[in-house]
């Protein structure tokens, strides 16, 4: 049986397959307005039994190519535990959300955690500082991890934090230092809440901004553990999916 | 219905324009959330045609009372006491507060920071689309949270007439002396208002009234119990809303009528979902007409509401007023009695409100607990650490929602209710 997983997210549209227990393939495409075309760009040569979508645009996704839903706190779930059996607790930034998710040791989500409707702490809050910043997103990591001490940056709000960038700069303070002081922030917010849910070893960290090495330096230091990192951190979500269809279908099958 | 009621609401002094958008919204928007649901009992008709009518039949009904000489009394919240209205042969009216509406105007007069709940009672009358507070003879303030006390300072002055009943922070003996103290001045200013003495049998036929309402609800809330549920939480939350606004004697009935049909119901083991749906009591701030948005977010993730602790709900419901007493005095000690149970968030401590919510969980059969707080209600959104810590101790799940009346985080709610219902499924 072929179960696909898809994972609609605000910047990235990640695809997964599972045929008999492997998975076969993964691909991202950065998503646009069109959230419809590039779910068929990415789909165009696939074919599969069963598909289920998460994300931010998992009902959308529905009503128009069919398939199942599950909400994007499941899907991380099943895709870490697959991967890292050990895996207890969560964290996953994505482009417009971070969720935290602490599992029983059987796998189920004991508790949760989301931010709420504004992008404080995400990818895009990186993103947008790096561009404040006059650099490119992919090397915005080790532009922090180059410098030599911390310039604090107070706000969570991502409009507010631009301009207290930019008055730091003013103010002359080395680009290198503030770039840290932004990846600091972002790690802050992500420790409160994995705290508020309680973080048990092992600790896997999902999701696009995990690809940042900054951060994930920064996070290992602020919880005192090792934060795992999938080798794939974005197709977590899509893998959860498509183990989801898996687990249908055999279910099914048993019926 | 618009036709024949505009003479009305012009009268009244409405925006008719601004009204017949809030109207035109208000009956899509039960369009799309009541009227799609499958399964219905056929005795929410009644309840349907009571909203179709909202502003139309239930108001006409007010102006005939108020052309007989009795007094129209508007209210927002559980702490004022139906019974001393009807004591003096008034109408009480429960003058919601659940959509966002002249923001702009509201805003010139309170920080944008403050709940939904109040800037929604200043909406309402700032824009002048609504006939029950527009028809009110006085409107009773409560001092219940800050935000309310201190917003009623502002309100008052845009008020016809406007009356505020201090409430205790306590259960204490002087809180519950101050409870009786400010009722029995609230009794006097009914008096006063509508020239009729209160006597002991005005009081029991008041107390007689309000307790079959009450008793219709419980009777209600008690068959909800089964699985299959036999009601929608939407069809029973819409129930406890009309509770405020509707005639009580025909209220009642009708009430009294779903309870039939659902006795039925259950007998048969059929309801609005299949049996072995996940099963949600919804707990924390008040949902007011036409404040629908999460309740229709967890029964379209496919779980059911099987209880509301609740100002409009449970909570608000709970008990009745001994109905015996020899003297006025000790009737309204009697109601005093009842009224000082309440546990809401502006008590300290207040610990019967966890109980409550406990004992709701195991009597409902729920799988999980969604505590519903608005943004900026201080009072509930700290109790809901306390609520969270003290269910999950008892293995009962909960999810802690934090929101307004805007449409906009209908996307994250959805996601974190999905989650927490598959989470109880898993």
């Amino acid at each position: 049986m072929k179960s696909a997983g898809i994972d609609i997210g605000s910047r990235t549209i990640k695809l997964a397959l599972i045929e008999d227990g492997e998975v076969t393939l993964t691909r991202k495409l950065e998503n646009s307005f069109d959230t419809l075309k590039v779910c068929a760009e990415i789909l165009l040569d696939i074919s599969y039994d069963s598909i289920t979508a998460t994300g931010y645009g998992r009902h959308l996704f529905r009503e128009n190519f069919q398939g199942e839903v599950i909400s994007e706190i499941t899907a991380f779930a099943k895709g870490s535990i697959f991967l890292i059996p050990s895996c207890r607790t969560i964290l996953d930034i994505g482009g417009q959300d971070v969720k935290v998710i602490s599992l029983h040791s059987n796998g189920k989500v004991r508790k949760f955690e989301m931010n709420d409707k504004c992008s404080a702490g995400t990818g895009r809050f990186l993103e947008i500082m790096a561009m404040a910043l006059g650099t490119r997103l992919s090397d915005f990591g080790e532009m922090a991890l180059s410098a030599e001490q911390n310039e604090k940056i107070n706000s969570m709000c991502t409009v507010f934090a631009e301009s207290e960038v930019i008055s730091l700069l003013a103010r002359g303070a080395p680009r290198r230092n503030v770039a840290l002081g932004i990846h600091q922030a972002i790690v802050n917010r992500a420790k409160s809440m994995l705290h508020r849910v309680g973080i048990a070893d092992d600790v896997v960290f999902a999701g696009g901004v995990a690809l940042n090495p900054c951060i994930r330096s920064l996070l290992e230091t602020a919880i005192c553990r090792r934060a795992i990192v999938p080798d794939d951190p974005q197709t977590i979500g899509a893998l959860g999916c498509a183990l989801a269809g898996t687990h249908r279908g055999e279910k099914e099958d048993l019926s | 219905m618009a036709e024949n009621y505009r003479q009305m609401w012009s009268n009244l002094g409405l925006d008719l324009n601004t009204h017949d958008a809030l109207l035109d919204t208000l009956g899509h928007v039960y369009q799309d959330i009541y009227l799609s649901q499958q399964d219905r009992p056929e005795t929410m008709k009644y309840f349907d045609f009571v909203m179709s009518e909202v502003h139309g039949l239930r108001v006409k009904e007010l102006l005939d009372a108020k052309a007989e000489g009795r007094k129209v009394i508007g209210s927002y919240c559980v702490f004022v006491p139906e019974e001393l209205i009807l004591a003096v042969d008034g109408v009480s009216v429960g003058l919601c507060a659940g959509a966002d509406f002249g923001a702009e105007e509201v805003e010139k007069l309170l920080p944008r920071n403050t709940c939904a709940l109040i800037k929604s009672a200043f909406g309402f009358k700032l824009s002048r689309v609504c006939p029950y507070v527009e028809a009110c003879d006085m409107v009773v303030g409560e001092n219940t949270c800050d935000g309310k006390k201190k917003a009623y300072e502002i309100l008052g002055e845009i008020m016809r007439r406007f009356y505020v009943i201090d409430l205790p922070q306590t259960k204490s003996d002087a809180g519950r002396a101050l409870l009786k103290t400010e009722y029995r001045n609230f009794m006097h200013a009914l008096e006063e208002l509508s020239g009729k003495s209160i006597s002991r049998e005005s009081l029991i036929h008041g107390i007689q009234i309000v307790n079959r309402k009450r008793q219709a609800v419980h009777d209600l809330s008690r068959l909800r119990d089964a699985d299959p549920a036999p009601i929608s939480g939407l069809d029973a939350l819409l129930v406890n809303q009309v509770f405020f606004y509707d005639d009580p004697i025909r209220f009642t009935q009708s009430v009294n009528k779903i309870c039939e049909e659902l006795q039925i119901r259950v007998a048969q083991r059929s309801g609005v979902f299949p049996k072995g749906t996940k099963r949600i009591l919804m707990s924390g701030c008040p949902m007011a007409v036409p404040n629908w948005k999460l309740p229709s977010i967890i029964e379209n993730a496919g779980a059911v509401i099987v209880g509301e602790e609740s100002c409009i709900g449970e909570r608000g419901a709970r008990g009745l007023t001994s109905e015996t007493g020899s003297t006025v005095d000790s009737l309204l000690d009697n109601i005093v009695d009842r009224y000082f149970q309440i546990d809401c968030a502006v008590f300290t401590p207040n610990r019967s409100r966890l109980e409550h919510i406990k004992e709701m969980a195991e009597k409902y059969k729920a799988d999980g607990v969604i505590h519903y707080s608005l943004q900026f209600c201080q009072p509930y959104q700290i109790e809901s650490g306390v609520v969270e810590s003290v269910l999950e101790k008892e293995g009962i799940p909960v999810l802690r929602i934090e929101t307004d009346y805007s449409q906009e985080d209908i996307g994250q709610l959805r996601t974190r209710v999905e989650a927490f219902i598959e989470s109880l499924s898993a």
